[in-house]
Protein backbone atom coordinates (compact mmCIF):
# COMPACT_ATOMS: atom_id res chain seq x y z
CA UNK A 1 0.00 0.00 0.00
CA UNK A 2 1.41 3.45 -1.05
CA UNK A 3 -1.28 5.41 -0.76
CA UNK A 4 0.34 8.95 -1.19
CA UNK A 5 2.20 7.94 -4.22
CA UNK A 6 -0.86 6.69 -5.55
CA UNK A 7 -3.19 10.04 -4.42
CA UNK A 8 -0.85 12.25 -6.14
CA UNK A 9 -0.28 10.24 -9.29
CA UNK A 10 -3.95 9.92 -9.33
CA UNK A 11 -4.67 13.52 -9.09
CA UNK A 12 -4.99 14.77 -12.00
CA UNK A 13 -8.28 12.27 -12.49
CA UNK A 14 -9.30 12.63 -9.20
CA UNK A 15 -9.34 16.49 -9.75
CA UNK A 16 -11.76 16.06 -12.87
CA UNK A 17 -13.78 13.28 -11.40
CA UNK A 18 -15.16 15.66 -8.88
CA UNK A 19 -15.17 18.86 -10.37
CA UNK A 20 -16.05 18.02 -13.94
CA UNK A 21 -18.28 14.93 -13.33
CA UNK A 22 -19.25 14.05 -9.77
CA UNK A 23 -19.90 18.20 -8.49
CA UNK A 24 -21.40 18.96 -11.82
CA UNK A 25 -23.93 15.38 -11.73
CA UNK A 26 -24.82 16.42 -8.21
CA UNK A 27 -25.55 20.60 -9.02
CA UNK A 28 -27.47 19.53 -11.86
CA UNK A 29 -29.74 16.62 -10.27
CA UNK A 30 -30.43 20.06 -7.65
CA UNK A 31 -31.17 22.29 -10.43
CA UNK A 32 -33.74 19.94 -12.19
CA UNK A 33 -36.08 20.46 -9.59
CA UNK A 34 -35.87 24.27 -10.16
CA UNK A 35 -36.79 27.18 -12.22
CA UNK A 36 -32.88 28.64 -13.30
CA UNK A 37 -32.75 30.75 -16.32
CA UNK A 38 -29.00 31.57 -15.71
CA UNK A 39 -29.23 35.06 -14.61
CA UNK A 40 -31.79 34.91 -11.57
CA UNK A 41 -30.89 32.48 -8.12
CA UNK A 42 -32.79 28.79 -8.60
CA UNK A 43 -36.13 28.54 -7.48
CA UNK A 44 -37.06 25.09 -6.12
CA UNK A 45 -40.07 24.32 -7.63
CA UNK A 46 -39.82 20.30 -6.72
CA UNK A 47 -40.45 17.67 -9.57
CA UNK A 48 -42.70 19.81 -11.51
CA UNK A 49 -40.13 19.66 -14.39
CA UNK A 50 -40.04 15.88 -14.57
CA UNK A 51 -44.02 16.56 -14.42
CA UNK A 52 -43.87 19.27 -17.15
CA UNK A 53 -41.83 16.84 -19.75
CA UNK A 54 -44.21 14.13 -19.91
CA UNK A 55 -46.70 16.93 -20.57
CA UNK A 56 -44.56 18.33 -23.72
CA UNK A 57 -44.97 17.22 -26.62
CA UNK A 58 -42.01 18.42 -28.39
CA UNK A 59 -40.07 16.37 -25.86
CA UNK A 60 -42.16 13.57 -26.45
CA UNK A 61 -41.53 13.71 -30.07
CA UNK A 62 -37.85 13.74 -29.08
CA UNK A 63 -37.70 11.03 -27.01
CA UNK A 64 -39.71 9.10 -29.87
CA UNK A 65 -37.12 10.33 -32.46
CA UNK A 66 -34.29 9.27 -30.64
CA UNK A 67 -36.05 5.57 -29.21
CA UNK A 68 -36.48 5.13 -33.07
CA UNK A 69 -32.98 6.07 -33.97
CA UNK A 70 -31.66 3.81 -31.46
CA UNK A 71 -33.72 0.64 -32.36
CA UNK A 72 -33.86 0.46 -36.14
CA UNK A 73 -30.48 1.96 -36.31
CA UNK A 74 -28.14 0.21 -33.88
CA UNK A 75 -28.99 -3.23 -34.99
CA UNK A 76 -29.01 -2.50 -38.62
CA UNK A 77 -25.58 -1.10 -38.25
CA UNK A 78 -23.89 -4.15 -35.86
CA UNK A 79 -25.99 -6.49 -38.46
CA UNK A 80 -23.93 -4.42 -41.23
CA UNK A 81 -20.81 -4.67 -38.86
CA UNK A 82 -20.97 -8.42 -38.52
CA UNK A 83 -21.97 -9.34 -42.39
CA UNK A 84 -18.93 -7.40 -43.55
CA UNK A 85 -16.48 -8.42 -40.81
CA UNK A 86 -17.80 -12.36 -41.59
CA UNK A 87 -17.16 -11.73 -45.44
CA UNK A 88 -13.59 -9.89 -44.68
CA UNK A 89 -12.53 -12.98 -42.56
CA UNK A 90 -10.63 -15.15 -44.66
CA UNK A 91 -6.83 -14.74 -45.45
CA UNK A 92 -7.17 -13.60 -48.78
CA UNK A 93 -5.43 -10.86 -50.51
CA UNK A 94 -6.96 -7.25 -50.20
CA UNK A 95 -8.11 -7.68 -46.83
CA UNK A 96 -6.29 -4.63 -45.02
CA UNK A 97 -7.67 -2.50 -47.70
CA UNK A 98 -10.89 -3.35 -47.45
CA UNK A 99 -10.75 -2.89 -43.84
CA UNK A 100 -9.33 0.07 -43.58
CA UNK A 101 -11.31 1.65 -46.43
CA UNK A 102 -14.39 0.36 -44.63
CA UNK A 103 -13.37 1.74 -41.37
CA UNK A 104 -12.95 5.23 -42.75
CA UNK A 105 -16.22 6.74 -42.66
CA UNK A 106 -16.68 6.05 -38.71
CA UNK A 107 -13.21 8.33 -38.07
CA UNK A 108 -15.30 11.46 -39.91
CA UNK A 109 -19.24 10.20 -39.83
CA UNK A 110 -20.15 12.28 -36.75
CA UNK A 111 -18.00 15.27 -38.15
CA UNK A 112 -19.86 18.91 -39.41
CA UNK A 113 -18.56 18.08 -42.34
CA UNK A 114 -19.93 14.82 -43.00
CA UNK A 115 -23.13 16.83 -41.84
CA UNK A 116 -23.26 19.27 -44.34
CA UNK A 117 -22.67 16.76 -46.99
CA UNK A 118 -25.26 13.66 -46.38
CA UNK A 119 -27.91 17.26 -46.26
CA UNK A 120 -26.65 18.12 -49.64
CA UNK A 121 -26.33 14.13 -50.95
CA UNK A 122 -29.81 13.86 -49.81
CA UNK A 123 -31.42 17.25 -50.78
CA UNK A 124 -33.57 18.16 -53.60
CA UNK A 125 -32.00 16.53 -56.56
CA UNK A 126 -28.96 15.58 -54.51
CA UNK A 127 -27.58 12.32 -56.30
CA UNK A 128 -29.55 10.52 -54.04
CA UNK A 129 -32.70 11.02 -55.16
CA UNK A 130 -31.13 11.65 -58.62
CA UNK A 131 -29.70 7.88 -58.25
CA UNK A 132 -33.16 6.27 -56.89
CA UNK A 133 -35.11 8.00 -59.96
CA UNK A 134 -33.10 6.18 -62.13
CA UNK A 135 -34.61 2.80 -60.88
CA UNK A 136 -38.11 4.58 -60.69
CA UNK A 137 -38.48 5.67 -57.42
CA UNK A 138 -39.10 9.02 -57.08
CA UNK A 139 -38.65 10.35 -53.34
CA UNK A 140 -37.94 13.86 -54.03
CA UNK A 141 -35.44 15.50 -51.35
CA UNK A 142 -35.14 13.56 -48.17
CA UNK A 143 -34.14 16.01 -45.91
CA UNK A 144 -37.93 18.34 -46.25
CA UNK A 145 -39.49 15.20 -45.86
CA UNK A 146 -40.82 14.57 -42.57
CA UNK A 147 -41.19 10.78 -43.41
CA UNK A 148 -37.66 10.26 -44.90
CA UNK A 149 -35.51 12.07 -42.32
CA UNK A 150 -35.39 9.28 -39.95
CA UNK A 151 -33.80 6.82 -43.02
CA UNK A 152 -31.62 9.52 -43.73
CA UNK A 153 -30.15 9.46 -40.07
CA UNK A 154 -30.18 5.42 -39.97
CA UNK A 155 -27.95 5.30 -43.03
CA UNK A 156 -25.71 7.81 -41.99
CA UNK A 157 -25.36 5.77 -38.73
CA UNK A 158 -24.97 2.31 -40.77
CA UNK A 159 -22.57 4.20 -43.07
CA UNK A 160 -20.08 3.65 -39.51
CA UNK A 161 -20.55 0.10 -39.20
CA UNK A 162 -16.63 -0.02 -39.59
CA UNK A 163 -15.59 0.72 -36.44
CA UNK A 164 -18.08 -2.32 -34.60
CA UNK A 165 -17.09 -4.20 -37.87
CA UNK A 166 -13.01 -3.96 -37.24
CA UNK A 167 -13.39 -5.46 -33.54
CA UNK A 168 -15.97 -8.06 -34.74
CA UNK A 169 -13.45 -9.40 -36.68
CA UNK A 170 -10.75 -9.36 -34.28
CA UNK A 171 -13.32 -11.24 -32.45
CA UNK A 172 -14.00 -13.62 -35.27
CA UNK A 173 -10.03 -14.04 -35.45
CA UNK A 174 -10.04 -15.59 -32.12
CA UNK A 175 -12.20 -18.32 -33.05
CA UNK A 176 -10.31 -21.41 -33.16
CA UNK A 177 -10.73 -22.85 -36.65
CA UNK A 178 -10.69 -26.62 -35.15
CA UNK A 179 -14.24 -26.13 -34.54
CA UNK A 180 -15.69 -25.10 -37.70
CA UNK A 181 -13.56 -28.00 -39.23
CA UNK A 182 -15.33 -30.30 -37.02
CA UNK A 183 -18.37 -29.13 -37.42
CA UNK A 184 -18.51 -29.60 -41.25
CA UNK A 185 -17.11 -32.89 -40.32
CA UNK A 186 -20.31 -33.73 -38.81
CA UNK A 187 -22.71 -32.34 -41.40
CA UNK A 188 -23.11 -29.06 -40.79
CA UNK A 189 -24.16 -26.19 -43.14
CA UNK A 190 -22.97 -22.37 -42.55
CA UNK A 191 -26.80 -21.59 -40.75
CA UNK A 192 -25.83 -24.25 -38.37
CA UNK A 193 -22.25 -23.47 -38.08
CA UNK A 194 -23.43 -19.14 -37.52
CA UNK A 195 -25.92 -19.84 -34.94
CA UNK A 196 -24.41 -23.17 -33.27
CA UNK A 197 -20.35 -21.89 -32.94
CA UNK A 198 -19.96 -17.92 -34.67
CA UNK A 199 -22.77 -16.40 -32.39
CA UNK A 200 -21.66 -17.91 -29.36
CA UNK A 201 -18.06 -17.68 -29.27
CA UNK A 202 -18.49 -14.08 -30.23
CA UNK A 203 -20.88 -13.48 -27.65
CA UNK A 204 -18.87 -10.98 -25.75
CA UNK A 205 -17.97 -9.19 -28.77
CA UNK A 206 -21.51 -8.58 -29.49
CA UNK A 207 -22.59 -7.66 -26.26
CA UNK A 208 -19.78 -5.16 -26.08
CA UNK A 209 -20.30 -3.38 -29.57
CA UNK A 210 -23.95 -3.73 -28.75
CA UNK A 211 -23.60 -1.75 -25.16
CA UNK A 212 -21.29 0.37 -26.37
CA UNK A 213 -23.24 1.56 -29.71
CA UNK A 214 -26.63 1.96 -28.23
CA UNK A 215 -25.08 4.00 -25.51
CA UNK A 216 -23.48 6.15 -28.39
CA UNK A 217 -26.51 6.63 -30.66
CA UNK A 218 -28.35 7.93 -27.52
CA UNK A 219 -26.02 11.11 -27.93
CA UNK A 220 -25.89 11.85 -31.42
CA UNK A 221 -26.18 15.52 -31.98
CA UNK A 222 -23.82 17.46 -34.17
CA UNK A 223 -25.50 15.90 -36.97
CA UNK A 224 -28.53 16.34 -36.46
CA UNK A 225 -27.84 19.95 -35.30
CA UNK A 226 -26.32 20.43 -38.89
CA UNK A 227 -28.62 18.72 -40.99
CA UNK A 228 -31.68 20.09 -39.55
CA UNK A 229 -30.19 24.00 -39.19
CA UNK A 230 -30.41 23.87 -35.01
CA UNK A 231 -33.92 23.70 -35.17
CA UNK A 232 -34.77 19.85 -35.47
CA UNK A 233 -37.15 20.18 -38.44
CA UNK A 234 -38.89 19.31 -40.85
CA UNK A 235 -42.14 19.05 -38.70
CA UNK A 236 -39.94 18.14 -35.58
CA UNK A 237 -38.65 14.27 -37.12
CA UNK A 238 -34.86 15.32 -36.41
CA UNK A 239 -35.36 16.70 -32.85
CA UNK A 240 -33.34 14.22 -31.46
CA UNK A 241 -33.07 14.14 -27.30
CA UNK A 242 -29.87 15.63 -27.01
CA UNK A 243 -30.68 19.03 -29.44
CA UNK A 244 -34.39 19.24 -27.58
CA UNK A 245 -31.83 19.66 -24.45
CA UNK A 246 -29.67 22.08 -26.19
CA UNK A 247 -32.63 23.99 -27.16
CA UNK A 248 -34.09 24.05 -24.18
CA UNK A 249 -31.05 24.96 -22.08
CA UNK A 250 -28.77 27.16 -24.64
CA UNK A 251 -31.71 28.79 -26.34
CA UNK A 252 -34.69 29.01 -24.15
CA UNK A 253 -32.32 29.29 -21.25
CA UNK A 254 -34.14 26.98 -18.80
CA UNK A 255 -31.63 25.37 -17.30
CA UNK A 256 -33.88 23.70 -14.52
CA UNK A 257 -35.75 22.06 -17.10
CA UNK A 258 -32.36 21.08 -19.47
CA UNK A 259 -31.00 19.26 -16.42
CA UNK A 260 -34.21 17.20 -15.80
CA UNK A 261 -33.88 16.24 -19.35
CA UNK A 262 -30.27 14.98 -18.76
CA UNK A 263 -30.77 13.46 -15.61
CA UNK A 264 -33.85 11.61 -17.14
CA UNK A 265 -31.16 10.35 -19.80
CA UNK A 266 -28.86 8.92 -17.04
CA UNK A 267 -31.09 6.69 -15.72
CA UNK A 268 -32.73 5.69 -18.78
CA UNK A 269 -28.96 4.96 -20.32
CA UNK A 270 -28.44 3.36 -16.52
CA UNK A 271 -31.42 0.96 -16.77
CA UNK A 272 -30.67 -0.22 -20.88
CA UNK A 273 -27.19 -0.99 -19.30
CA UNK A 274 -28.43 -2.49 -16.27
CA UNK A 275 -30.81 -4.54 -18.18
CA UNK A 276 -28.37 -5.77 -20.57
CA UNK A 277 -25.92 -6.94 -17.75
CA UNK A 278 -28.69 -8.87 -16.43
CA UNK A 279 -30.34 -10.40 -19.54
CA UNK A 280 -26.79 -10.87 -20.94
CA UNK A 281 -25.84 -14.00 -18.62
CA UNK A 282 -28.22 -16.15 -20.76
CA UNK A 283 -26.82 -15.58 -24.13
CA UNK A 284 -23.25 -14.20 -23.55
CA UNK A 285 -20.62 -16.89 -22.91
CA UNK A 286 -17.46 -16.23 -21.34
CA UNK A 287 -14.86 -19.24 -22.20
CA UNK A 288 -12.57 -19.62 -19.06
CA UNK A 289 -9.44 -18.69 -20.31
CA UNK A 290 -9.66 -15.91 -22.70
CA UNK A 291 -10.89 -13.15 -20.24
CA UNK B 1 -1.65 -14.74 -30.86
CA UNK B 2 -0.09 -16.57 -33.52
CA UNK B 3 -2.81 -18.89 -35.04
CA UNK B 4 -0.60 -21.58 -36.65
CA UNK B 5 -2.93 -24.00 -38.47
CA UNK B 6 -2.67 -27.53 -37.07
CA UNK B 7 -0.31 -29.76 -38.70
CA UNK B 8 -2.17 -32.34 -40.66
CA UNK B 9 -1.14 -35.47 -39.30
CA UNK B 10 -2.28 -37.92 -42.55
CA UNK B 11 -0.02 -36.18 -44.82
CA UNK B 12 2.36 -39.28 -45.59
CA UNK B 13 5.88 -38.24 -45.89
CA UNK B 14 6.30 -38.92 -50.03
CA UNK B 15 6.17 -35.64 -51.03
CA UNK B 16 4.35 -36.85 -53.60
CA UNK B 17 0.63 -34.62 -54.11
CA UNK B 18 -2.05 -36.57 -52.13
CA UNK B 19 -5.70 -36.48 -53.04
CA UNK B 20 -7.76 -34.75 -50.58
CA UNK B 21 -11.17 -35.17 -51.61
CA UNK B 22 -12.24 -31.98 -48.90
CA UNK B 23 -9.89 -29.62 -50.61
CA UNK B 24 -11.54 -27.41 -53.34
CA UNK B 25 -10.48 -27.29 -56.81
CA UNK B 26 -8.24 -25.17 -58.29
CA UNK B 27 -10.95 -23.52 -60.68
CA UNK B 28 -13.72 -23.05 -57.44
CA UNK B 29 -10.81 -21.60 -55.33
CA UNK B 30 -10.08 -19.08 -57.62
CA UNK B 31 -14.29 -18.47 -58.34
CA UNK B 32 -14.86 -18.23 -54.82
CA UNK B 33 -11.74 -15.53 -54.90
CA UNK B 34 -13.55 -13.47 -57.52
CA UNK B 35 -16.90 -13.39 -55.64
CA UNK B 36 -15.00 -12.26 -52.49
CA UNK B 37 -13.26 -9.55 -54.59
CA UNK B 38 -16.41 -8.37 -56.25
CA UNK B 39 -18.31 -8.02 -53.12
CA UNK B 40 -16.11 -6.51 -51.41
CA UNK B 41 -15.27 -3.96 -54.46
CA UNK B 42 -18.84 -3.39 -54.64
CA UNK B 43 -19.14 -2.28 -51.15
CA UNK B 44 -15.85 -0.26 -51.04
CA UNK B 45 -17.66 1.67 -54.15
CA UNK B 46 -20.63 2.11 -51.91
CA UNK B 47 -18.93 3.17 -48.78
CA UNK B 48 -16.75 5.61 -50.17
CA UNK B 49 -19.03 7.24 -52.30
CA UNK B 50 -19.95 9.84 -50.24
CA UNK B 51 -16.31 10.89 -49.54
CA UNK B 52 -15.23 10.63 -53.67
CA UNK B 53 -18.88 12.58 -54.08
CA UNK B 54 -17.82 15.33 -51.08
CA UNK B 55 -14.17 15.70 -53.05
CA UNK B 56 -15.68 15.69 -56.75
CA UNK B 57 -18.18 18.14 -55.88
CA UNK B 58 -15.55 20.53 -54.10
CA UNK B 59 -14.29 20.36 -57.57
CA UNK B 60 -17.61 21.31 -59.53
CA UNK B 61 -19.11 24.65 -60.50
CA UNK B 62 -22.27 24.87 -58.12
CA UNK B 63 -24.56 24.38 -61.06
CA UNK B 64 -23.34 20.64 -61.59
CA UNK B 65 -23.85 19.85 -57.84
CA UNK B 66 -27.65 20.47 -57.24
CA UNK B 67 -28.28 19.59 -60.85
CA UNK B 68 -29.53 16.39 -60.51
CA UNK B 69 -25.89 14.92 -60.84
CA UNK B 70 -24.79 11.70 -60.11
CA UNK B 71 -21.69 11.03 -61.39
CA UNK B 72 -18.20 12.05 -60.04
CA UNK B 73 -16.67 13.68 -62.84
CA UNK B 74 -17.02 17.30 -64.61
CA UNK B 75 -16.03 19.06 -67.52
CA UNK B 76 -15.34 21.75 -65.22
CA UNK B 77 -13.20 20.72 -62.66
CA UNK B 78 -11.62 24.08 -60.82
CA UNK B 79 -10.78 25.42 -57.64
CA UNK B 80 -12.60 28.29 -57.72
CA UNK B 81 -15.15 26.73 -54.69
CA UNK B 82 -11.63 26.29 -52.43
CA UNK B 83 -10.62 30.17 -53.54
CA UNK B 84 -14.04 31.46 -51.67
CA UNK B 85 -13.87 28.84 -49.18
CA UNK B 86 -10.23 29.93 -48.10
CA UNK B 87 -11.94 33.83 -47.79
CA UNK B 88 -13.73 32.70 -44.82
CA UNK B 89 -16.68 33.85 -43.57
CA UNK B 90 -17.72 37.21 -41.70
CA UNK B 91 -14.53 39.09 -42.07
CA UNK B 92 -12.37 35.87 -40.45
CA UNK B 93 -9.95 33.72 -42.92
CA UNK B 94 -10.02 30.34 -42.80
CA UNK B 95 -6.47 30.26 -42.14
CA UNK B 96 -8.00 31.72 -38.70
CA UNK B 97 -10.21 28.61 -38.60
CA UNK B 98 -7.46 26.44 -39.14
CA UNK B 99 -5.12 27.53 -36.54
CA UNK B 100 -7.84 27.79 -33.96
CA UNK B 101 -8.71 23.83 -34.62
CA UNK B 102 -4.84 23.07 -34.21
CA UNK B 103 -4.04 24.67 -31.40
CA UNK B 104 -7.56 23.07 -29.53
CA UNK B 105 -6.47 19.73 -30.90
CA UNK B 106 -2.94 19.85 -30.07
CA UNK B 107 -3.93 21.54 -26.31
CA UNK B 108 -5.89 18.09 -26.32
CA UNK B 109 -3.52 15.60 -27.19
CA UNK B 110 -0.53 17.53 -24.64
CA UNK B 111 -2.96 17.71 -21.75
CA UNK B 112 -4.81 13.91 -22.58
CA UNK B 113 -1.43 12.79 -22.89
CA UNK B 114 0.15 14.08 -19.84
CA UNK B 115 -2.31 13.30 -17.36
CA UNK B 116 -3.93 10.04 -18.50
CA UNK B 117 -0.97 8.52 -18.43
CA UNK B 118 0.00 9.20 -14.96
CA UNK B 119 -3.82 8.48 -13.33
CA UNK B 120 -3.35 5.21 -15.37
CA UNK B 121 0.12 4.33 -13.81
CA UNK B 122 -1.39 5.05 -10.32
CA UNK B 123 -4.41 2.66 -11.15
CA UNK B 124 -1.94 0.54 -12.78
CA UNK B 125 0.95 0.52 -10.83
CA UNK B 126 0.65 1.37 -7.55
CA UNK B 127 -1.71 -0.50 -4.56
CA UNK B 128 -3.28 2.10 -2.43
CA UNK B 129 -6.61 1.85 -0.66
CA UNK B 130 -9.63 3.12 -2.62
CA UNK B 131 -8.02 1.60 -6.30
CA UNK B 132 -10.37 -0.34 -7.01
CA UNK B 133 -13.70 1.95 -5.96
CA UNK B 134 -12.15 4.88 -7.92
CA UNK B 135 -11.61 2.44 -10.97
CA UNK B 136 -14.95 1.36 -11.26
CA UNK B 137 -15.74 4.93 -10.99
CA UNK B 138 -14.11 5.18 -13.65
CA UNK B 139 -15.37 2.83 -15.80
CA UNK B 140 -18.64 3.85 -14.97
CA UNK B 141 -17.92 7.04 -16.50
CA UNK B 142 -17.07 5.87 -19.63
CA UNK B 143 -21.01 4.82 -19.93
CA UNK B 144 -22.34 7.88 -18.35
CA UNK B 145 -23.87 10.68 -20.60
CA UNK B 146 -21.90 13.94 -20.86
CA UNK B 147 -25.18 15.84 -21.11
CA UNK B 148 -25.77 14.99 -17.39
CA UNK B 149 -22.21 17.75 -16.67
CA UNK B 150 -22.67 20.17 -19.72
CA UNK B 151 -25.64 22.42 -18.09
CA UNK B 152 -23.59 22.64 -14.17
CA UNK B 153 -20.18 23.21 -15.97
CA UNK B 154 -21.58 26.11 -18.34
CA UNK B 155 -23.24 27.78 -15.45
CA UNK B 156 -19.51 26.92 -13.78
CA UNK B 157 -17.29 28.78 -16.37
CA UNK B 158 -19.72 31.11 -16.73
CA UNK B 159 -19.71 32.68 -13.49
CA UNK B 160 -15.31 32.48 -13.49
CA UNK B 161 -16.13 34.60 -16.67
CA UNK B 162 -14.25 31.75 -19.01
CA UNK B 163 -16.92 31.38 -21.82
CA UNK B 164 -15.65 32.72 -24.65
CA UNK B 165 -12.10 31.60 -23.90
CA UNK B 166 -10.53 27.81 -24.54
CA UNK B 167 -10.09 27.11 -20.73
CA UNK B 168 -13.50 25.36 -20.34
CA UNK B 169 -12.65 23.27 -23.98
CA UNK B 170 -9.45 22.18 -22.48
CA UNK B 171 -9.36 21.99 -19.07
CA UNK B 172 -10.95 18.38 -18.92
CA UNK B 173 -8.42 17.15 -21.15
CA UNK B 174 -5.88 18.25 -18.40
CA UNK B 175 -7.57 16.53 -15.86
CA UNK B 176 -8.03 12.94 -17.43
CA UNK B 177 -11.63 14.01 -18.18
CA UNK B 178 -11.70 11.25 -21.19
CA UNK B 179 -11.83 8.06 -19.35
CA UNK B 180 -11.43 6.49 -22.34
CA UNK B 181 -7.65 6.45 -23.18
CA UNK B 182 -6.67 6.29 -19.33
CA UNK B 183 -8.76 3.19 -19.69
CA UNK B 184 -6.61 2.15 -22.88
CA UNK B 185 -3.60 2.95 -20.79
CA UNK B 186 -4.34 1.20 -17.96
CA UNK B 187 -4.77 -2.07 -20.15
CA UNK B 188 -1.64 -1.25 -21.63
CA UNK B 189 0.02 -0.85 -18.58
CA UNK B 190 -1.18 -4.23 -17.01
CA UNK B 191 0.30 -5.85 -19.84
CA UNK B 192 3.95 -5.16 -18.74
CA UNK B 193 5.63 -7.53 -17.06
CA UNK B 194 5.56 -6.51 -13.34
CA UNK B 195 9.26 -7.19 -12.68
CA UNK B 196 10.36 -4.26 -14.16
CA UNK B 197 9.01 -2.07 -11.46
CA UNK B 198 10.22 -4.74 -9.29
CA UNK B 199 13.90 -5.04 -10.29
CA UNK B 200 13.77 -0.85 -10.70
CA UNK B 201 12.80 -0.79 -6.99
CA UNK B 202 15.39 -3.13 -5.73
CA UNK B 203 17.50 -0.32 -7.46
CA UNK B 204 16.00 2.17 -5.07
CA UNK B 205 14.08 3.82 -8.09
CA UNK B 206 10.50 5.71 -6.41
CA UNK B 207 7.67 5.41 -8.46
CA UNK B 208 8.23 9.14 -10.28
CA UNK B 209 11.84 7.23 -11.95
CA UNK B 210 9.57 3.94 -12.40
CA UNK B 211 6.92 6.56 -14.03
CA UNK B 212 9.50 8.45 -16.26
CA UNK B 213 12.03 6.45 -17.31
CA UNK B 214 10.42 2.71 -17.55
CA UNK B 215 6.62 2.88 -18.04
CA UNK B 216 6.42 6.14 -20.57
CA UNK B 217 9.18 4.94 -22.97
CA UNK B 218 7.39 1.55 -23.28
CA UNK B 219 4.12 2.76 -23.79
CA UNK B 220 4.93 4.57 -26.73
CA UNK B 221 1.94 2.50 -28.90
CA UNK B 222 -0.75 3.30 -26.54
CA UNK B 223 0.85 7.05 -26.63
CA UNK B 224 0.44 7.40 -30.37
CA UNK B 225 -3.07 5.79 -30.17
CA UNK B 226 -4.52 8.31 -27.76
CA UNK B 227 -2.42 11.12 -29.06
CA UNK B 228 -3.73 10.33 -32.76
CA UNK B 229 -7.89 9.60 -31.24
CA UNK B 230 -7.64 12.78 -28.58
CA UNK B 231 -6.60 14.88 -32.05
CA UNK B 232 -9.32 13.86 -34.41
CA UNK B 233 -12.03 14.13 -31.64
CA UNK B 234 -11.39 17.21 -30.72
CA UNK B 235 -10.42 18.37 -34.35
CA UNK B 236 -13.82 17.10 -35.21
CA UNK B 237 -15.95 18.57 -31.60
CA UNK B 238 -18.48 20.60 -32.03
CA UNK B 239 -20.79 20.36 -28.57
CA UNK B 240 -18.14 22.02 -26.48
CA UNK B 241 -17.29 25.07 -28.98
CA UNK B 242 -20.84 25.66 -29.53
CA UNK B 243 -21.24 26.17 -26.39
CA UNK B 244 -18.18 27.83 -25.19
CA UNK B 245 -17.40 30.24 -27.63
CA UNK B 246 -19.16 33.28 -29.02
CA UNK B 247 -16.89 35.17 -31.26
CA UNK B 248 -15.97 34.07 -34.47
CA UNK B 249 -12.26 34.93 -34.70
CA UNK B 250 -12.06 31.86 -31.65
CA UNK B 251 -13.36 29.89 -33.80
CA UNK B 252 -12.77 26.30 -34.95
CA UNK B 253 -13.58 24.60 -38.52
CA UNK B 254 -16.80 23.21 -37.46
CA UNK B 255 -18.13 25.79 -35.63
CA UNK B 256 -16.80 28.07 -38.47
CA UNK B 257 -18.23 25.85 -41.22
CA UNK B 258 -22.00 26.36 -39.16
CA UNK B 259 -21.59 30.00 -39.44
CA UNK B 260 -20.78 29.58 -43.07
CA UNK B 261 -24.38 27.36 -43.79
CA UNK B 262 -26.12 30.01 -41.86
CA UNK B 263 -24.62 32.45 -44.08
CA UNK B 264 -24.99 31.07 -47.17
CA UNK B 265 -28.13 29.74 -46.49
CA UNK B 266 -27.46 26.75 -49.13
CA UNK B 267 -26.72 28.59 -52.48
CA UNK B 268 -22.61 28.22 -52.38
CA UNK B 269 -22.89 24.44 -51.78
CA UNK B 270 -19.75 24.55 -53.85
CA UNK B 271 -17.90 26.64 -51.18
CA UNK B 272 -19.84 24.79 -48.40
CA UNK B 273 -18.09 21.67 -49.43
CA UNK B 274 -14.80 22.67 -50.54
CA UNK B 275 -14.25 23.58 -47.04
CA UNK B 276 -16.19 20.54 -45.66
CA UNK B 277 -12.85 18.99 -47.84
CA UNK B 278 -10.49 21.11 -45.77
CA UNK B 279 -11.93 20.73 -42.44
CA UNK B 280 -11.75 16.84 -42.94
CA UNK B 281 -8.19 17.18 -44.62
CA UNK B 282 -5.91 16.83 -41.06
CA UNK B 283 -8.20 13.67 -40.66
CA UNK B 284 -7.89 11.83 -43.53
CA UNK B 285 -3.93 12.72 -43.82
CA UNK B 286 -4.21 11.40 -40.75
CA UNK B 287 -5.91 8.77 -41.58
CA UNK B 288 -3.75 7.51 -44.62
CA UNK B 289 0.04 7.74 -42.65
CA UNK B 290 -1.69 5.98 -39.45
CA UNK B 291 -4.24 3.59 -41.10
CA UNK B 292 -3.10 0.47 -39.65
CA UNK B 293 -2.21 2.23 -35.90
CA UNK B 294 -5.52 3.58 -36.17
CA UNK B 295 -7.39 0.05 -36.86
CA UNK B 296 -5.12 -2.05 -35.12
CA UNK B 297 -6.11 0.07 -31.88
CA UNK B 298 -9.63 0.27 -32.82
CA UNK B 299 -9.55 -3.77 -32.94
CA UNK B 300 -7.10 -4.05 -29.86
CA UNK B 301 -8.40 -1.56 -28.05
CA UNK B 302 -12.30 -1.16 -28.94
CA UNK B 303 -11.74 2.29 -29.88
CA UNK B 304 -14.67 4.00 -30.95
CA UNK B 305 -14.60 6.73 -34.18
Amino acid sequence: MDARAGYTFLLPWLLGFIALTVGPMISSLYLSFTNYNLFEPPKWIGLDNYITLFQDERFLQSVGVTVGYVVFGTPLKLAAALAVAMLLNSKRRGQGFYRSAFYAPSLIGASVSIAIVWKAMFGDSGPVDQGLSFFGINLGGWVGNPTMTMPMFILLTVWQFGAPMVIFLAGLKQIPNELYEAASMDGAGPVRKFFNITWPMLSPVIFFNLLMETIHAFQIFASAFIISNGEGGPAGSTLFYTLYLYLRGFSDFRMGYASAMAWLLVIVVGIITLIFFKTSKSWVHYSGDSK
Amino acid sequence: MTTMATPTQSAPETGAPVYNPKSESVGAKRAKSTVFHLAALVLTGIVLYPGLWMIASAFKPNSEIGGGNTSLWSENFSLDNFVTALDGIGGVSTMQFFTNSLILALGAVVGTILSASVSAYAFARIKFPGRSVFFGMMIATLLLPFHVVIIPQYIIFQQLGLVDTYIPLLIGKFLAADAFFVFLMVQFMRGLPAELDEAARIDGAGHVRIFGSIMLPLMKPALISTSIFSFIWSWNDFLGPLLYLNTPEKYPLPLALRLFQDQTQSSDYGAMIAMSVLALLPVLIFFLIFQRYIVEGVSTQGLKG
